[in-house]
């Protein structure tokens, strides 16, 4: 009916996306693009990623912003009530199956594809958890759009057992690659680095496409038009309320 | 629904146990309405898969491929398609990665439980029949061929093929995937009963490397495993290491 009068249904928010995820010695690091997309159009330059599980667990969504943010927050919800049963740290395999088993029951009409990644009691663990319900448990991930430009480089440069700064610059690569070369991943990169007692939420961690300063101006001076005449008249108005609301000019 | 999956790409029921068929396979994906948003939103992870069980005297012999697909995108080329679901028994996944990661939990933990309560180990026979009770209940929805394999003190080893529409039967040897179409005629023409374990791996080994170097949907490294009354074994063959038959 949208249609009919001139409309259109807006297309849900898709974060077109390049996040990746690997493991390295003491741990794993997540990376991700901030850059979210209502078709052709940027609507958030600087969104946020890498979403919060569990103190020891993050997880990057791809796919449909709204999917991976509630899909997120369920989860962490229930596995911190589970934590709390148990008495224990989460597994990064939980959160796994939790995730799986939720996304495989909506048969993929949500549009999360997700890389976890996590340490917990038994080591660093990252997983990649697509929309339909399957899981990969690899050493390297990448998801989104730019998933193939991001792959690229972890082919190239992976190796087991990197150290920290290793890592995170492969990371940070891998996320470049997607920003630059797809046109659904773009401004800046944001990394998380997990280990075993340590959480680093790095945002942003490289920012790739800072905004120029304009170097001319369209403003003419004062004076530049002549005035022939000028007519003032006063209106009286009752100021009732007055709010501000501060507009985005990044 | 578009975009069901690629291991056997035919959904209809074929009268021989799943046989998957030549479809144009590569056609589906040329079709790309946005450039911006990748394969894996409208093609579902498969496991394109060529995967096979042999029974010998003692034990079964289990292998399969390593790749699966989402579309054209190889989305994990070092798979482990060969799933436990108890100490001695084994199953090979082929179809929807989803659904077959998702039975093959469930059939795991009725099999534990099954098994606690029984304070046994478990048959395969009772594993079979619990995957296909899952495959056949859900048919219309499922995309899922599956070998289950492995050693039990009843019958020993024990290869029980459940394809896709939940039929079950037993068979000394079995193919199965995208993959298998390629090696019907080499099981046939090279496969003999009582061959030992060895000469079972060699055979597993050769026909899925056959398989493999002319599939598209399958690649990667060969996995196999033997389940006997000793326990499991596994290897990986990687890819320079696989028989060669080309000389070309």
């Amino acid at each position: 009916e949208a249609s009919k009068v001139g409309c259109s249904v807006p297309a849900a928010r898709k974060t077109g996306t390049t996040i990746c995820g690997v493991v390295f010695k003491d741990g794993v690091v997540l990376g991700a693009d901030t850059r979210a997309t209502e078709g052709m159009i940027v609507a958030d330059k600087n969104c946020s990623k890498i979403h919060y599980i569990s103190p020891n667990i993050y997880c990057c969504g791809a796919g449909t912003a709204a999917d991976t943010e509630m899909t997120t927050q369920l989860i962490s919800s229930n596995l911190e009530l589970h934590s709390l049963s148990t008495g224990r740290l989460p597994r990064v395999a939980t959160a796994n199956r939790m995730l799986k088993q939720m996304l495989f029951r909506y048969q993929g009409y949500i549009g999360a594809a997700l890389v976890l990644g996590g340490v917990d009691c038994n080591g660093p663990h990252l997983y990649s958890i697509y929309p339909h319900g399957s899981t990969d448990k690899l050493p390297y991930v990448t998801m989104g759009s730019g998933s193939l430009a991001a792959m690229a480089v972890f082919e190239d440069r992976y190796k087991p057992d990197m150290e920290e700064d290793a890592a995170k610059q492969l990371v940070r690569d891998a996320i470049a690659a997607g920003i630059f070369n797809d046109l659904g991943s773009g401004s800046n990169i944001d990394l998380c680095v997990i280990t075993k007692n340590k959480v680093n939420y790095i945002r942003p961690h490289d920012e790739a496409n800072k905004k120029g300063v304009r170097t001319g101006d369209y403003k003419y001076k004062q004076g530049t038009t002549g005035v022939l005449t000028k007519a003032v008249t006063p209106i009286d108005l009752e100021l009732l309320e007055e709010s501000v609301q501060t507009m985005d000019t990044s | 629904m578009r975009g069901q999956p690629l291991l056997s790409p035919v959904i209809h029921r074929e009268k021989m146990a799943a046989a998957p068929v030549m479809m144009p396979y590569f056609g589906q994906q040329i079709s790309s309405k946005s450039d911006l948003v990748p394969d894996w939103t409208r093609q579902e992870v498969s496991t394109g898969t060529t995967i096979m069980a042999v029974e010998y005297d003692g034990g079964v012999v289990i292998g399969a491929d390593s790749r699966t697909t989402t579309g054209a995108y190889i989305a994990n080329r070092v798979t482990d398609k060969l799933t436990r679901i108890h100490d001695k028994i084994y199953c090979c996944r082929s179809g929807s990665a989803a659904d077959t990661q998702a039975i093959a939990e469930v059939v795991a933990y009725q099999l534990g439980f099954h098994s606690i309560e029984l304070d046994e180990p478990p048959l395969v026979e009772t594993a079979a029949n619990l995957f296909r009770a899952s495959c056949y209940r859900y048919r219309e929805e499922l995309t899922a061929g599956i070998l289950v394999a492995g050693w039990d003190k009843r019958k020993g080893g024990q290869v029980y093929s459940v394809p896709i529409g939940g039929m079950l039967v037993r068979q000394p040897v079995s193919v199965g995937g995208s993959g298998s179409t390629y090696i019907y005629g080499f099981m046939d023409a090279n496969y003999k009963p009582g061959m030992n374990k060895e000469q079972c791996m060699e055979i597993t080994a050769a026909a899925l490397s056959l398989a493999m170097e002319r599939d598209g949907s399958s690649g990667g490294v060969v996995r196999l495993a033997s389940i006997s009354e000793e326990g499991v074994e596994r290897r990986v063959i990687l890819g320079n290491q696989l028989p060669k038959f080309s000389t070309h």
